[in-house]
Formats: C-alpha cells, structure tokens, sequence
C-alpha cells in the first residue's frame, strides 16, 4: 500500500458517544492491519462543550493530529458542529450528518453505530470485521440492534 | 520475551511499562492529562492509590523508592509545583528502587490554568528527564527508567504533553510482566538524611552522577537520529514534536532526543555537522535550544509565537520556514458549562443574586466563571480560593470585604484548603469570612475519581470517610453548617446572608452528589 493517510474527523458535544465511536473505528483500522492514531481533548470538552475526535490510519502515521484541511472524512454528530469543523476539511471531504439518517436512527442513541456504517461505504472494510467489533464493544441486547443499524447504513451506495 | 500488540493511548501504555517492570505502588492525585495512569494501573492488577495531593504522593513515592521498591508517581504539570519541595531535595538523596515522577504537561492548555513546561524542573532540580512520543515509546522508556535509576540511583522525570498522554497507537506489548521485587532495606543516613553535613556531600555526589549518565546518554538508543546522511535541513526534536516534525518535513535529518537531560553533547554537535542548517523544534519552553546553544552549538530556536500552544503539523512547517505571522484564530466550538443537574449550579446562582465577590477554585465550579452565573472573581490553584479571600477581607473596605466567600470542592478542599482554614482561625478578618466547600462527594473535573472524603480507594474498595465538617470543627471555626443548596435554595441563601452579616469565620458544606457520580455508584453496584 502507498502511504496515503485516511482522516476521519468525528466532532459533536459531551456525551454523545464520540470517543466510543472514533474508539471503534481505530480499533477496525487496527483490525486492518493499518498504523493508526488517534487523538482528542479531554476535559472540560466533558461538560457539554465541543468535542472532536481525529483518526488517522494508513501504511505510517506521525502526527495524531489531523492537520488543517487534511479531513477526508466528517462525522458530524451534531450539525453546528460542522462550520466549527470546517478549516479541517478538504474540499472533497465527505460530511456524514444525522439528517442523513432516518429520524427514527438521528434521535437514537444508534446514531453514532449508523455514521460508522455509513462511513464504511467509503471505506470498505469487510463487513465482518465490524459486525466483530459491535458485538465486542456492545451487551448482547444492544448489539443486535446496532448491527441492524450498521447494515442498513452501510449497505446504501455511496 | 512476548508479543501482544494492542492500542492504547500514552498513559495506559506508561501503565503497562511500570506494571510489566514490576512496580511495587504507583501514587498520584488526578489531574488532566494524567490521570488515566493509575485507573489502567489498577485496572491490569497493579497497586495503584489516590493521595490526599500530589507532595503526598511524591513523599509516599520517595517511601516506597527508599525502602527497595520500584514507585511511580503522577501528576498534571501544576502538580509538580506542589510536589516540588520534596522534588528538589529527593535528587539529593537520590533512591534504591527505581522511581519515575510523571509530569504531564498541558502546552496550549486543553484543561489547566498555565502551560508551563516541566522540563525547567528538570533542570533547575538536576534530575534525568525522559520525553516519550508515542504509547510505545512510554512503554518503552518506562521500562528503561527504571534500569536507569536504579543503576544511577536517581528518580526519572517523565514528562509527557497532552498529545502523548491522550493520543491512541499502536503498541507492541513485549515483556512478559515481573512480579514486584524489594532489595533489602538497609540504613543508610548518609545519603538519605538531609542535614547540611550530609547535602554537602550529596550535592556532589548528584552533579558527578549526571556527568556519568551524560556519558552514557552520548550512546543510547534513546536518542534516533533518522533521515539521510547529510541534508540541507536538520531537526533537533523531543516528545509529540518529533511526529509532527516527521510528517511536515519528510526530507529532513531529524535527531530525536528520548532522554533531554543530561544532554548528549557530542551526539547534537557531531549530528549538527552534517546539516546546512539545524533548528531546534520543541513545545513549550525554548529549552533545548537554549540548553543546546550553551553548549557552544549552533542551532536555530523557534520564534517566540510558538512560545504559546501546541505544535501541530501545519505550525511546524511555519517554524521551520521563520514563519511568525498569527494563524486565525479557530472557529470558537460550543463552551463548556455546568451539567444540566449539577449541584453547582444553584450554589452559583445564589451568590450571583447575593451579590458575592468570590474567591474561586480549581474544579468543574471553576465553571461558574461562565454566564449565565458570572460568579467567580478570582481563581489561581488548588487551594488557594481560601487564602485569596482573605486577603481580600483584610483589604478591601468593610462593605465589599463583607461580600467575600471562597467556594472549594471537596477533593480540592482535601488537597490544599485545610491549611487555609487555619490561617482563617489564625489571622481572622476584621469582618469573618464565609468559605462554602462544594462537596459533590467525587473528583468530578478529571472524570469523577475518588477521594479520601468519598471513603473509597482508587479501586473502589471502602476506607475511612474522612468527615469535612467535623475537620473544620476541630480546627475551630465559628459556625458549620451543612446544606443542601438545591433542595434547601431559600435557607441556603438566609444562611449566607447571616453568616456574611457577622463578623464570624464560618464554614458552610454544600453537600449534594454530582449527577455522573450517582450513575458511576450506579453502575459499579450492579457489578
């Protein structure tokens, strides 16, 4: 593989799972066989304030920062986060965003499951490999319905 | 030898070194971004306690060190300040077991008050600094640190920066774990009782100690110099610079430094030699470059921009280039602001109707700061929420000296406000003074860890629940009170208004569970 590096920039507020998230796609990078690093502000981001996460996976990665205008990718878990985003992103950086989703998923506590699904359509990492991870990262119950989320958003055509 | 590759970030990676070196106790007080250390610590088996602050911790550490065992004792960046008079007098004695002091610094400050840089602590207490710049390398160099001090009978300093301790890599776990070994104890005054006679010597005895590890230093595989033979670009380098240095400059010779004092002299010059032109890019404090240009080698430091905040990749190329105009500044986010429920909030509300100057402390209240309360006035460091106050009282004239309250957490109270409480007693204000202790019964701001007032160790197994109020009683204030501030809202405020109407020293605990504590508690009983 050349050393292209793939950035995925998850941003949203306190709360909303976005180190979980950006966790389980580092770990399927990992899976990949990928370098990968990750990287994100704790703290007071933990009261309600922004938060962002950047993943960085490819043949060698050095910075855990996603430099300026370097995003790939967007996962936006909430909108008006993504004009605060915008100076990281490339021009042809693709923007994942709840009103992508059916209400019924953007309201859900699933959303962040959807994202990655959707993401994946970009991505292509075997679908196994994530349906491995749901079932690691959640209880039997939740895992399930994540996994139907997933392959919903994830089967979609980019 | 094994092989396990995981990903972790910086502190658990440090974690899994000290663990898998066989580390007898590791100690701390919490603090961002240091904390996750010792929660992994404990988490894979090893023995792992909050201290009331971080000199207490330091001086357990310095115990464990002294008595044989190998200690690790951590800390953000101001705690060092705290931890610093036991520091500077430790490199004196110097240790039997091996001892490593993490520092983890905050430069562009993501959740601290300052971005001092640590490596000056190094310097001016003469002790070996270690800069890791991955997970792997805080494994690593964890592992090393110890085979150091114990072979030069001195602590470690490590120090890490925001984008190490919390940045996630891929780490190659390799050694298979030692269990905790303790030499022998013997007596020895000399070296370890510090009376003039004794410092002498010992003062001595830890400059030649550098010298030798200088030596040693000149050849270790700490320092990686990486890159082409000769080049027309040379970067001198240490810590989470080093990876943004490798991606902005792909062409460069890069010398990275692992271990930044004492440093290797001839290693820098002999590597300055095959460069056009060398420059020094570091975070924080010019230090090496300083350091390395007292030497008598010539190499570039930074402009004073990059005195402020972090590096990243984009930065160092302007570095690199002399580039000292200012970025944008970045889109401003959403603020932090107190949790919807928490417990502060009607604390703050109050003493903004009241019409209070308040001395402010460190923690998650720190963020009655912000609208729509705007209740803090001042704020410096642990603790000193007290003490300012009364300075305040002693100063200001007898209708606003009248207004002044100094609120504390609980943790925060704990580290460093019992003494404040004294002087209270001890040199009382002409008008009192009110301090409100604001006991949500957690360390709420780093993440909700324990503390001697929540009666639970670091694991969450239970210990003695050291009372706040009976501790202000016995230190002899006039009034303690303790109230719910949000389910008893109009006597809390007739109670302030009291209190703050005599001329009396009172105390008032504020006593309500932070809403995410409750759920950890929770969660953790149905375990």
């Amino acid at each position: 593989m050349d050393n292209k590096i793939t950035n995925v920039l998850f941003a949203g507020i306190g709360g909303q799972g976005i180190i979980k998230a950006s966790d389980m796609l580092t770990e399927a990078a990992f899976r990949m066989g990928y370098d990968v690093k990750k990287s994100e502000l704790h703290g007071m981001s933990q009261r309600g304030g922004s938060v962002s996460s950047d993943v960085r996976f490819g043949k060698k990665v050095f910075s855990p920062m996603i430099p300026r205008g370097e995003a790939d990718y967007l996962i936006a878990v909430t909108e008006d986060q993504i004009a605060v985003c915008e100076e990281y992103l490339k021009p042809s950086c693709v923007i994942i965003k709840p009103s992508d989703f059916p209400e019924a998923v953007a309201t859900s506590k699933m959303l962040n499951t959807a994202m990655l699904g959707k993401l994946n359509q970009y991505l292509k990492f075997p679908e196994e490999l994530w349906i491995e991870l749901l079932s690691q990262s959640f209880k039997a119950e939740i895992a399930e319905s994540n996994i139907a989320v997933f392959r919903e958003a994830a089967k979609k055509e980019a | 030898m094994s092989e396990k590759k995981v990903i972790l970030s910086g502190d658990e990676a440090l974690a899994e070194g000290v663990f898998a070196a066989g580390v007898r106790l590791g100690t701390g007080y919490p603090g961002t971004p240091s904390t996750e250390i010792l929660e992994h610590l404990s988490e894979i088996g090893g023995r792992a306690q909050w201290a009331p602050n971080e000199k207490v911790a330091m001086e357990v550490a310095i115990g464990v060190a002294f008595g044989g065992g190998r200690a690790i004792v951590t800390m953000k960046h101001v705690g060092l300040n705290v931890a610093a008079d036991p520091l500077f007098t430790l490199a004196y004695t110097g240790v039997e077991g091996g001892m490593i002091i993490v520092s983890a610094d905050d430069p562009g400050m993501a959740s601290s008050q300052n971005e001092q840089d640590n490596r000056l602590y190094g310097e001016a207490a003469h002790l070996p600094i270690m800069e890791p710049a991955d997970s792997q390398e805080a494994y690593d160099f964890a592992i090393k640190a110890y085979e150091i001090s114990e072979k030069y009978h001195t602590p470690v300093l490590f120090r890490m920066t925001t984008r190490v301790c919390h940045a996630r890599s891929i780490v190659n776990l390799w050694k298979t774990p030692e269990a905790p070994q303790v030499k022998p104890y013997h007596k020895n005054v000399g070296e370890r009782v510090m009376v003039p006679a004794n410092a002498k010597k010992a003062h001595v005895r830890l400059m030649n100690m550098l010298a030798d590890l200088q030596k040693w230093n000149e050849t270790s595989d700490l320092n990686v110099i990486s890159g082409p033979e000769k080049a027309d670009l040379g970067i001198i380098c240490s810590g989470a610079a080093y990876q943004h240095v490798a991606e902005a400059a792909p062409d460069a010779r890069i010398l990275k430094l692992g271990m930044t004092l004492p440093l290797p002299c001839s290693k820098i010059y002999q590597f300055t030699q095959g460069n056009k032109r060398t420059i020094v890019v570091e975070e924080g404090e010019k230090y090496l470059a300083e350091k390395i240009r007292a030497m008598g080698i010539e190499v570039e430091a930074k402009k004073d921009i990059f005195l402020y905040g972090e590096l990243n990749v984009a930065k160092v190329k302007k570095l690199i280039a002399g580039d000292d105009t200012p970025d944008a500044p970045p889109k401003p986010g959403r603020p932090p602001q107190l949790c919807p429920g928490c417990p502060h909030r009607k604390v703050f509300e109050s003493l903004r109707d009241l019409g209070c100057i308040v001395s402010g402390d460190i923690g998650c209240y720190t963020l009655g700061v912000m609208p729509p309360f705007s209740a803090i006035d001042c704020s410096t460091c642990m603790g000193a929420s007290i003490g300012m106050g009364l300075g305040l009282r002693h100063t200001l004239a007898e209708t606003e000296a009248r207004k002044v309250v100094s609120v504390i957490g609980d943790s925060t109270f704990v580290h460093s406000g019992i003494t404040g409480n004294v002087e209270m007693v001890y040199n009382r204000p002409a008008t009192g003074h009110l301090v409100l202790i604001l006991d949500n019964s957690t360390t709420a701001m780093t993440g909700l860890q324990e503390n001697p007032a929540t009666g639970r160790h670091l694991n969450m197994t239970p210990t003695h629940q050291l009372k706040l109020e009976e501790l202000v009683k016995a230190i002899g204030v006039d009034h303690v009170d303790v109230i719910d501030p949000t389910l008893h809202n109009p006597e809390f405020r007739a109670l302030i208004q009291e209190r703050l109407a005599s001329n009396d020293v009172s105390v008032i605990v504020c006593r309500r569970s932070c809403i995410l504590q409750m759920k950890k508690l929770a969660k953790f009983a149905k375990k």
